[in-house]
């Protein structure tokens, strides 16, 4: 554990603002690609998954934290609340992507939600992001109280899993990124099961 | 049979090789021409911009060569393509294993522009060369018992990434109705812009049906049978509520996944605008009557 240990000691020097600097540069940076025609022939499609892709990393980067804490010992507490306000923004980016530069109009964005149930399940993934981005900040951890506000932060895993289906739903014959980041969303849920409860639940 | 469907074009349209990679403006032939003049819609002119080289050789479905767009032309290097046969079998007077060449030979070469819609509400227009699929059709001799044609792409699972994994089912398999195969409209494409077919695009040959979406487009065929019942077809087969054997063009009948209404044109960078998807991809006035009296909510 002498190598995590020195991480971090080296993580305590990073300020946790670099977070939100770096997505927002990569943000930037992917929008700058299709800008100036760096991203295919169909650049509106493919910075549309780019910021899907990083969005759903994100969000299971961010509920890692506490176990990587536990085991093996790595600390990222300091960057947790970056970390989720960061895959949120890509969320919007995404959404926005989606509604501006591929459907359009408003008429065709609100039919696209309610017909097509891999977008219906990926709005659902962003709607419950929002209260938890509108509290993710000191005040609201003060008001809401350290137990409601992690109670309500459990959401976290439910937008992370409404994302990989939305993933699983979208794909087309079988595809191995979606499986795997399901598989990691629902391992890390298993790891936050306090398991002599449900050992008594279900004695 | 050949130069049964004129695109307005003369010798002189035809783009010069250095030219490959500057856009042009082309008509979209004297039918197409008709049809958007009634369809009313903003490309009333009909013309037809073909998509550069470029474009149509690095944005491909080729699933056997992996899911991602860019995939294909990064990993259909390694298909062999030389030498090439063609099984031709079913209800034919000239059953056989059929070289290229011999199967081609005596034929006559086209340039056709067409547009290419995929289901995945995204379109290109593309000047492919090749030949009438009836043509070829007349040259093995179909039996009058004969409804249908069925095709299959080469299998090389040695170098097809998506064959190793098994993304779908293999070969990949499409079929037409003969009234369909022997369509004017309907080709076996073996170039585009005058250069040899692109492995990702399908190489050494390949139908294409531009009033479907493209999935039905089957790439580097190995087989073609002549059949009294109606073939099974890949993604038909993979998910049935979503992919019809029939598969036409057609943006009133909706698709699960994609809205069918409106399509973008590859090409227009990060703020290409939607266009309306035309009737059987702006060939109405030619293939409606196919399907006359058909339901085609039914036979999507
Ligand atoms: C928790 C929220 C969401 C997450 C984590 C998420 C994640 C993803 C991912 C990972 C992809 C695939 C990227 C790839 O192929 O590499 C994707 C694609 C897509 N997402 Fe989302 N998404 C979310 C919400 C939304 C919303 C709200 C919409 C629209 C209302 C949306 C629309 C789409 C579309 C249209 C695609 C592309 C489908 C295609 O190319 O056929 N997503 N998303």
């Amino acid at each position: 554990m002498q190598v995590v240990g020195g991480i971090n000691t080296g993580l305590r020097k990073v300020p946790a603002w670099l977070v939100y600097l770096a997505g927002l540069g990569w943000a930037a940076y992917l929008f700058w690609l299709g800008l100036s025609n760096q991203l295919g022939p169909e650049p509106i499609n493919t910075l549309e998954r780019l910021y899907g892709d990083v969005a759903i990393k994100l969000l299971i980067l961010g509920l890692a934290v506490t176990p990587l804490r536990k085991w093996p010992g790595l600390n990222l507490m300091k960057f947790r609340r970056a970390i989720g306000l960061t895959a949120f923004g890509f969320v919007l980016a995404h959404f926005l992507v989606f509604a501006i530069l591929d459907v359009q109009t408003l008429e065709r964005v609100w039919t696209e939600i309610v017909k097509r149930p891999y977008v219906t399940i990926g709005m659902a993934g962003f709607l419950l992001l929002i209260p938890l981005a509108v509290t993710s900040n000191n005040l609201s951890v003060r008001k809401l109280g350290g137990a409601g506000w992690r109670k309500l932060h459990k959401l976290t895993y439910a937008a992370a899993l409404l994302g990989a289906v939305h993933y699983l739903w979208l794909v087309k014959g079988f595809q191995i990124e979606p499986v795997v980041y399901t598989a990691l969303i629902v391992g890390l849920l298993l790891t936050r099961i306090k398991w002599s409860r449900a050992r008594a639940v279900f004695a | 049979m050949a130069y049964r469907w004129k695109n307005d074009l003369t010798q002189a349209d035809v783009t010069p090789k250095s030219m490959f990679l500057n856009r042009r403006q082309l008509m979209g032939g004297a039918a197409g021409l008709g049809l958007a003049a009634a369809a009313g819609g903003a490309r009333a002119q009909g013309a037809l911009e073909p998509n550069t080289l470029e474009e149509i050789r690095t944005y491909n479905n080729f699933y056997e060569f992996g899911t991602g767009k860019e995939d294909p032309a990064r990993n259909a290097g390694g298909m062999v393509i030389d030498p090439w046969s063609i099984t031709v079998d079913g209800l034919v007077d000239n059953p056989g294993e059929y070289s290229l060449a011999s199967l081609l030979d005596g034929l006559t070469e086209e340039e056709r522009i067409y547009r290419f819609r995929c289901v995945e509400a995204w379109s290109m227009v593309v000047p492919w060369n090749g030949f009438e699929l009836a043509d070829i059709l007349a040259k093995v001799g179909v039996k009058p018992e004969a409804k249908y044609v069925a095709f299959e792409t080469t299998v090389q699972p040695d170098v097809m990434i998506g064959v190793q994994r098994r993304v779908i089912p293999f070969p990949y398999v499409e079929g037409l109705r003969l009234d369909e195969a022997m369509h004017p409209l309907t080709m076996l494409a073996t170039g585009i812009y005058g250069e040899p077919m692109a492995k990702q695009n399908g190489a050494p040959i390949r139908l294409v049906v531009p009033w479907k979406y493209g999935f039905k487009s089957i790439k580097s065929i190995v087989r073609i049978s002549l059949m009294e019942e109606e073939p099974p077809a890949s993604w038909n087969i993979i998910n049935p509520r979503e992919y019809g054997f029939y598969s036409n063009v057609n943006p009133t009948v909706d698709h699960p996944r994609w809205s069918q209404a409106s399509e973008r044109k590859i090409g227009g960078g990060l703020f290409a605008t939607r266009q309306d998807t035309l009737m059987f991809n702006g060939y109405e006035a030619e293939v409606a009557s196919l399907y006359e009296g058909m339901d085609l909510n039914e036979f999507y």
